[in-house]
């Protein structure tokens, strides 16, 4: 009897998390028709953003896997002193509160900024341009990509590597002949994360880069300078980024079952250190 | 063919490394875990780099800390085999053996008779199928020296014994400078020509497999040829004979001069079984109780309080030996032989 009343508890638990957690989604879908939600996507403040947002998440992401890749690699398979502080540093805007990393992208490219007065020196001006909205998505997304990359290659056996290194291959047919197949789920996963939160990054880009359409304002701060002019835009640009989020979840799932089959050998021998 | 000069020290995590070898034919270390061997093969294949000393093949130098010269493990012509092979599980086993020399892989496919398997992934094959495909890549190469870690400990003991004959084989063949490391005396003895003993890092004895047997240095290396070994108390008797107090009380003879606390080194293989006492002054006896009979083969191990002796089937047979019986081990003086205790 009282195992009956436990299991009951717990089913209804996780009935009321499960509806708590889908009201929301389910309540964008069903508040406006779905006909009336397309027709909203032909709406010019929709599509501007939707180019903002797609152009600046891909230039971020493009330069994310650019550096972030090596550093990862870097990180994953070196023993230096100062390494963990690295790691840390890698992570740090990932608990970093928005707006701070906003503040802190102005204080650092801002006309006055560390880096900015030399910038407007050149006459290059970053505050309020779309190179601002693309630094600030590399900035919040980046760490989620290099973290989960580091997962991937330190789990990468290190006697594959020697092995490859004894069979003639140089570090860089290493790499992309060994190396980078062997930890591409864990790179797409990563990838797929970074990519959703550049996606949805609100904070850091409305400070650094202000919310200018056509110009910097992506999807989510349309949504906000929508928010009071016309909110069924808004409910069309909230579908539109479930349905991307999705979509995106799926395939991180699917890429972390992508993993090559489980090594055949153990680690005897290290990854080299020097070369 | 160019022989390999390898002489240099290597710090490892409780002590150094420390070693010259110059290797013409197949050279097994063998030794407890830990001992270091493996990070032999990891210097020669250039993935780690001693502080100091010198290795070459033949003209060809690797590694001279002298003139401060290192060569990286792909400049070095090393067929380096793992050992638990350490295949590309994302390769199908032909690019597995391509992976180093794409125009011979169909022919090292072939010789080593896995080319039904070209497009299988190392995770679909038997422990000596890897075996096999690790040996062909690590050729494919066209290296100059072999070095092959405990290419037989991934393997069940029955696959092993063809495994062992087919490498002996092949080592012979390639008649390259080869340096195997195991842990099994048994396979070193089998498929090397020399043998070296390496403990904590320092080579114990360097010598063939039968001089190991014939003339161990100390009871470590005595112990690790698969003799018995028993400690005791000697004292001489006369010119030519020594007497041994074991600790467990019995006395045993010997023609090898000994003094004070001595290893006594008895093979399993001259040691003779009977269940009555025979009176035989050339020989030493022990009574005990039978510990243990285990068949290998057509040969039977029986353990005799503290001796292991080794006879055919068919005596261990007629003798209907049995655990918890007694009976009586007997060798020879003259195959008693005395070693410093480590």
């Amino acid at each position: 009897m009282r195992k009956a009343l436990l299991a009951l508890l717990y089913f209804l638990a996780a009935v009321v998390a499960l509806a708590f957690l889908a009201l929301p989604i389910v309540a964008i879908f069903v508040h406006v028709p779905p006909g009336r939600l397309i027709d909203q996507l032909s709406n010019p403040v929709v599509t501007d953003a939707l180019i903002v947002s797609f152009k600046t998440t891909l230039i971020a992401q493009a330069f994310i896997l650019l550096f972030g890749t090596p550093t990862a690699y870097v990180l994953a398979s070196r023993r230096f002193p100062g390494r963990s502080l690295c790691v840390t540093l890698v992570e740090l805007p990932l608990v970093l509160p928005p707006a701070v990393a906003g503040i802190g992208l102005l204080a650092a490219f801002g006309r006055f900024g560390l880096l900015g007065s030399s910038l407007s020196a050149a006459g290059i001006t970053i505050p309020f341009t779309q190179t601002a909205v693309t630094i600030a998505v590399a900035f919040v997304a980046s760490p989620l990509y290099i973290r989960q990359a580091i997962a991937a290659f330190e789990t990468i056996d290190p006697n594959l590597v020697a092995a490859s290194r004894t069979l003639g291959a140089g570090p860089a047919r290493t790499f992309f002949r060994v190396i980078l197949p062997l930890s591409r789920g864990g790179l797409a996963a990563g990838e797929a994360l970074a990519f959703a939160r550049g996606l949805g990054e609100f904070g850091a880009t409305i400070m650094f880069a202000g919310s200018l359409q056509k110009v910097t304002q992506t999807l989510p701060l349309a949504i906000y300078a929508e928010f009071e002019v016309n909110f069924d835009v808004t409910l069309a640009i909230s579908a539109l980024l479930i349905l991307i989020s999705a979509a995106l979840l799926i395939s991180l799932k699917l890429a972390s079952q992508w993993q090559p089959s489980t090594p055949t050998s153990h680690s005897r021998f290290g990854l080299l250190s020097w070369s | 063919m160019a022989a390999l000069h390898a002489d240099f020290a290597l710090p490892l995590r409780s002590f150094e490394l420390e070693l010259a070898l110059e290797v013409d034919r197949t050279v097994a270390l063998v030794g407890p875990s830990g001992a270091g061997k493996t990070s032999v093969l990891r210097a020669i294949a250039g993935l780690v780099r001693p502080p100091r000393g010198r290795i070459a093949l033949g003209d060809d130098v690797w590694l001279d800390t002298a003139r401060r010269l290192f060569r990286k493990p792909d400049e070095r012509r090393v067929g380096l085999v793992f050992q638990e092979y350490a295949l590309f599980p994302h390769l199908t086993v032909r690019q597995n053996v391509a992976y180093a020399g794409r125009e011979r892989a169909d022919e090292y496919l072939e010789r080593f008779r896995i080319s039904h398997l070209a497009d299988a992934r190392p995770a679909a094959l038997s422990g000596g199928e890897r075996q096999r495909v690790a040996v062909a890549r690590a050729l494919a190469r066209g290296p100059g020296v072999i070095l092959l870690d405990e290419p037989l400990s991934a393997l069940d003991a029955h696959t092993k014994g063809a495994v062992r004959a087919e490498l002996q084989e092949l080592l012979q063949e390639l008649a390259l400078p080869t340096i195997l490391v195991t842990h099994d005396f048994e396979d070193a003895a089998a498929l090397a020509d020399l043998v070296g003993v390496i403990v904590d890092g320092h080579l114990r004895q360097f010598a063939t497999p039968s001089e190991l047997v014939d003339r161990p240095t100390d009871a470590f290396v005595a112990s690790f040829t698969g003799a018995n070994l028993l400690r005791g108390k000697a004292r001489r008797l006369d010119d030519d004979m020594t007497v041994v107090q074991l600790e467990t009380g019995e006395l045993v003879y010997s023609t090898e001069w000994g003094e004070g606390d001595v290893g006594v080194v008895i093979y399993p293989w001259e040691v003779s079984i009977g269940r009555l006492q025979q009176h035989d002054s050339a020989m030493n006896l022990i009574q005990g109780e039978i510990r243990s009979v285990a068949a290998l083969g057509n040969r039977v191990r029986v353990r005799i309080g503290p001796i292991t002796a080794e006879v055919t089937a068919s005596s261990a047979d007629k003798l209907e030996l049995a655990r918890g019986g007694t009976a009586f081990a007997s060798f020879k003086a003259t195959g008693t032989r005395l070693v410093p205790l480590a």
